[in-house]
């Protein structure tokens, strides 16, 4: 069956615009391996910043990632799963990150976590812990930008799930919190694992909240996205190394993780 | 011919005819502007400016001085940090002027060949040092900025007031910590206005732009880290006749008294 389906005959009205779609998102990426200067690539690897920016782009991509699945996969569950007054605005407010510009994200982290922000100024002043300018502000400006990927895939994943396994685990007597670690969460598993890739590669490719509200040092807020930035002020070449260099790194991360843990066709 | 035969087929045509919307792209962009030699006098049409972000104010202010002296002209401005501006214009940005903070940032336009002619430099900008309104911590040079407990914003090295900042800092023989290497001068302003540190190395001019949130501290190594501005018509200016006049303007008197308004150093 799957054979035969893979061998007929693909409609021309879906793959003439599957054609320009692969061609318009493949094309940039070819410009840059044509520009790349291959030679001066290990020369440029072996730089002290690269690899600490490198390091720290995925140390913080992965601990936002955990931070989303932490807080984001309730959120989903409630969302798909509570009706409850205002869950409309809740929906729509859980999406605002991908709206707002991330330099504006950035802005407004400052207001509220920032030495002067409303929850800043108490951490401040109580514990004498500020958030800009630490690799904590990274992450937690990576989780507030990444997060609205999570919640939608997962929340996406809960509505397509059948909910009539969870009604017959709450039959047998199973309470809510039971059913959800042992039958919707092995359930969703999959749209999870989509979701928190989906979260990781935005998360790896923030550049103007964490700019913004972390700042930018080398070995501690100074990620890939900012290291290329800051590369193309002054030499290009350099920037399109480093931005090969996060590529490939995170396309073999992604690629891996794929044929590990989400199944599928 | 077989599914797969036909796919690859029309994947092909697909990359044949991106390709050829390329191509098309790059075979017309060299064309001369019609009616660009004619009459030069009679200025009309776009200026597009693309200036540091430390003429924000001054530059808005001129642009708007300009239109108003030549009725039937808009400018329009990029303002960004010089090197950011230098990769753009070099990559084939659309702009009919160009005028830098600093001129290593000027001459790798110059350099590629995409200036017109010879830059000129129209002013010079002084560091000082950024401060909260009140300078709550007494901030009175650059020795302060080590003492512990004060946070610092610079520009990343990568553009000029980061590589006045350091020469600044190599004169005094100050070595300091920052938290934070910014992206451009706006960036590091914007942290004091915030209240995220307690001071920045910014220009002058720039202070006195945010002077209802900042004070500006002097401080006697800035002489010795002076940026001059360059600005320059753009070889491939759509509008060549308005980058001229432009340039023109921002280096007569009218331009001038602006530039001196806003705590610009003559050239």
């Amino acid at each position: 069956m799957k054979r035969r389906r893979g061998t007929q005959r693909v409609p021309v009205g879906l793959l003439l615009p599957a054609a320009l779609g692969l061609a318009f998102l493949v094309l940039p990426l070819a410009g840059l391996l044509i520009r790349a200067p291959w030679s001066s690539l290990p020369r440029r690897l072996t730089e002290p910043g690269v690899l600490s920016a490198l390091w720290l782009s995925l140390r913080t991509a992965t601990a936002a990632t955990g931070v989303c699945l932490v807080l984001g996969v309730p959120l989903a569950w409630l969302l798909a799963r509570v009706t409850f007054p205002g869950r409309r605005v809740v929906r729509a407010l859980v999406t605002v990150p991908l709206v707002l510009p991330p330099v504006v994200g950035g802005v407004a982290l400052l207001l509220v976590f920032g030495r002067r922000g409303l929850i800043g100024s108490w951490l401040d002043g109580t514990f004498g812990v500020t958030l800009p300018f630490t690799t904590t502000g990274v992450v937690f400006a990576e989780a507030f930008v990444a997060m609205p990927f999570l919640v939608i895939a997962v929340e996406g994943a809960l509505r397509g799930a059948d909910a009539r396994y969870e009604e017959a685990a709450a039959t047998l007597g199973a309470s809510r919190w039971t059913t959800f670690t042992h039958v919707t969460l092995p359930l969703v598993a999959p749209g999870i694992a989509a979701g928190a890739v989906l979260c990781w590669a935005r998360a790896l490719g923030e550049f103007g909240a964490t700019i913004t509200f972390a700042g930018n040092f080398p070995g501690r807020t100074q990620t890939m996205p900012l290291a290329v930035y800051l590369a193309l002020e002054t030499d290009l070449n350099a920037a399109i190394v480093l931005s090969l260099i996060l590529l490939t790194v995170s396309v073999a991360i992604l690629a891996g993780l794929r044929d590990r843990w989400i199944t599928g066709p | 011919m077989t599914s797969r035969g036909i796919r690859i087929a029309l994947a092909g045509l697909v990359v044949l005819m991106v390709l050829g919307l390329v191509a098309y792209g790059y075979g017309h962009e060299d064309d001369p502007a019609p009616g660009d030699a004619a009459g030069s006098d009679r200025v009309k049409g776009t200026v597009t400016v693309f200036a540091a972000a430390s003429l924000t104010e001054s530059f808005t202010r001129i642009g708007r001085d300009f239109e108003a002296a030549n009725p039937g002209v808009r400018v329009t401005f990029s303002f960004a940090g010089s090197s950011a501006l230098a990769t753009q214009i070099n990559q084939g940005a659309p702009a009919d002027v160009f005028a830098s903070a600093a001129p290593a940032t000027m001459r790798t336009v110059t350099d590629a060949g995409n200036a017109d002619g010879a830059p000129t430099t129209f002013v010079r900008n002084q560091l000082v040092i950024a401060v909260p309104k009140g300078n709550p911590k007494g901030v009175k040079g650059l020795a302060d900025l080590t003492r512990p407990g004060v946070k610092v914003a610079l520009c990343a090295e990568q553009v000029p007031c980061g590589a006045a900042a350091e020469k600044a800092l190599d004169a005094a023989a100050v070595s300091l910590t920052p938290v934070t290497l910014e992206q451009d001068v706006k960036a590091a302003l914007s942290k004091v206005r915030l209240g995220e540190v307690d001071a920045a190395l910014v220009y002058r001019t720039d202070a006195r732009a945010a002077s209802s949130d900042v004070d500006g501290v002097e401080f006697p190594e800035s002489v010795g880290a002076v940026n001059g501005y360059p600005i320059v018509v753009c070889r491939a200016a759509p509008n060549r006749a308005g980058a001229r006049a432009f340039v023109a303007y921002v280096l007569s008197d009218s331009g001038r008294a602006v530039l001196d308004r806003a705590g610009f150093l003559g050239p």
